[in-house]
């Protein structure tokens, strides 16, 4: 079971101040959250993308490449990676430099971004934003995996005899997974590439995430990558936890009061009964997230979103440390009744190994699906043996 | 058994709207009876759902209640529809529901139009502001709407009553040849090869 945080990197006043903190202030913070993540025993620091204020993270692999150099077992990935806006060669090259710099302790979640205008001022139409998903991933998981790319679609510039540098870590592409809220066409992506879904859990009901989870689930199956409780299911939440539950809500409050999205609308208590936030002791928050596994079933990801709404950076670093508290508890409540044959989710290390098992058991298979290889090496005078690298 | 809903914004208690509600379900389960089709009534008086559709509005977190009356329009096979008129139009709350309310619920499920108002000079809101927005949601108009003004409520002779008997017995006849998709659990799938493909 992957553990971590998730962050959407806003710029938003306290409100029990009026303090904003400065733009400068949140991007170093974002720094300092992610470091003590690793520090406390966490496996995963994800980051979102936007382009408009109140959000700082326009460029998530230069603060993910920069947290990367000062971190060592951290997984590096992103909530979300705006597919539709941005162009899948760029993300493509972005990414595979972070690979490398990270020693494969990346992998990326797809998403499309729900923000109107962002769509038109890189050129896109946010009526579009399915098939742009579903065109520009079709081009990137090929850019990834094929050395020679000849590609045509709607959206883009025609690719003719395109190879992307630098090539993947080992030759092995970043897990991808697809992000979405509402939308069963994501579902049936992941499905159709078993590739991970991650449902965000954090403004609906548990019973909307468990059904969109279901489906992907279902459809992992029928597409062939194996039974649906082996799918990678991951899920978002969140929580506010001091030691003594009312010392938490009365805190908390203030912030989800006001807080961007769910703020001016149900009380603390609705949203606490109708979604998966927890606000309350560290007990409380442990068996509400161990509670999860209940409706969607074992899973392979939990990130949590602790830094947001205005909350001092001081606080949020007080709500890692009992965080780091309860990990040993939480990931024992993981553990129990989870069958042996529920896979763990992918990282850089076990989809080498898959990969080189792959080789061993079909090697004249791998060299036909990989013709222009050959070629490319008289070419570049590149060996077509990963180089060899102390992990 | 068939599946009548009423959605009634009223917000006095009691309210005409509720009342004109109750008479419309009344007819039109006994005109579907006389048809040999037994039905059932659900109330939604959306006054009660006035705060979880403020909430949703604001977040778009549908509370259970609401989640409840949308299982309830998605599963009826026929609608009762009552708003009052406030300043010329149908009510705030009314446009609330059916703003909230999923993409496609209304789409091929008949309904039946009816408003209530102080005097019969608001009568044509039901053709200027609700028929619209009906028709926009792609439902299945009935032909006979009711409009009760207050006086309405004291008219000797049983008018009332008659607009109330025609305008339930062509619903009826909406309701008996209408075959409105019925909500399930399940979402579509569009196979991912027709995604693809830019289907």
């Amino acid at each position: 079971m992957q553990l971590g945080l998730f962050s959407v990197g806003d710029v938003t006043p306290d409100p029990t101040t009026g303090r904003v903190p400065s733009e400068h202030e949140r991007i170093k913070a974002a720094v300092t959250i992610a470091k003590k993540a690793e520090e406390i025993g966490l496996d995963v620091f994800a980051l979102g993308e936007h382009h408009n204020p109140p959000f700082h993270p326009s460029s998530p692999t230069t603060l993910l490449g920069f947290i990367a150099a000062q971190t060592s077992t951290l997984i590096l990935s992103t909530a979300t990676t705006l597919i539709t806006t941005n162009d899948p060669v760029k993300i493509a090259e972005d990414y595979s430099v972070l690979q490398h710099l990270a020693d494969g302790r990346v992998d990326l979640m797809m998403g499309r971004g729900n923000t109107g205008p962002v769509y038109p001022w890189f050129g896109r139409d946010i009526r579009d934003g399915i098939p742009l998903a579903i065109e520009n991933y079709a081009l990137l998981r090929k850019l990834w995996r094929e050395e020679v790319v000849n590609a045509e679609g709607k959206f883009r510039t025609p690719l003719q005899g395109f190879t992307l540098v630098p090539r993947p870590l080992d030759g092995v592409p970043p897990f991808v997974w697809h992000g979405s809220i509402r939308s069963p066409e994501i579902a049936e992506q992941a499905a159709y590439y078993g590739d991970g879904f991650f449902h965000n859990n954090i403004f609906w009901n548990m019973s909307h995430t468990k059904r969109m989870v279901n489906l992907y689930r279902r459809r992992f199956e029928h597409h062939g990558h194996g039974l649906a409780d082996t799918a990678i299911v991951g899920l978002g939440g969140q929580f506010f936890m001091r030691r003594n539950s009312q010392d938490a809500i009365n805190e908390f409050r203030p912030y989800f009061d006001v807080a961007p999205v769910y703020g001016y609308g149900p009380s603390l208590e609705e949203f606490m009964a109708e979604t998966p936030l927890t606000v309350g002791s560290p007990q409380e928050v442990l068996e509400r997230t161990l509670s999860f596994t209940k409706e969607v079933g074992h899973y392979q990801r939990q990130l949590f979103l602790l830094d947001h709404a205005g909350l001092p950076l001081k606080t949020v670093l007080e709500q890692l440390d009992l965080l780091g508290e309860i990990l040993p508890e939480l990931r024992k409540g993981y553990t129990e009744g989870r069958p042996a044959h529920i896979p763990d989710a992918p990282t850089h290390a076990s989809l080498v190994a898959a990969a080189r098992l792959h080789e061993a058991e079909s090697p004249v298979a791998v060299a036909e699906q990989l013709p222009s290889r050959a070629i490319l090496d008289t070419v570049t005078g590149r060996s077509p043996e990963p180089a060899d690298r102390s992990l | 058994m068939t599946k009548l809903v009423v959605i009634t914004a009223g917000t006095g208690n009691p309210s005409s709207s509720r009342l004109l509600g109750e008479r419309l379900a009344d007819a039109s389960v006994a005109a579907l009876r006389d048809a040999g089709v037994p039905a059932e009534v659900t109330h939604i008086e959306l006054r009660t759902l006035a705060v979880e559709l403020a909430n949703h509005l604001a977040t778009r977190l549908p509370g259970a209640g609401l989640r409840g009356a949308f299982d309830e329009v998605c599963a009826a096979d026929g609608v009762i529809t009552v708003t009052p008129v406030f300043n010329g139009s149908y009510s705030g709350l009314f446009k609330l529901f059916f703003d909230a309310l999923d993409e496609g619920a209304m789409k091929g499920r008949p309904v039946l139009l009816a408003a209530t108002g102080g005097t019969a000079r608001h009568s044509l809101v039901i053709e200027h502001a609700m028929l619209p927005l009906f028709y926009y949601l792609k439902a299945l108009v009935a032909t006979h709407p009711v409009f009760a003004a207050t006086k309405d409520w004291g008219t000797e002779g049983g008018k009332l009553e008659k607009r109330i008997r025609r305008a339930a017995e062509a619903f009826a006849q909406l309701v008996l040849g209408a075959n409105p998709a019925k909500g399930d659990d399940d979402f579509e799938v569009v196979d991912f090869a027709d995604l693809l493909g830019g289907g």
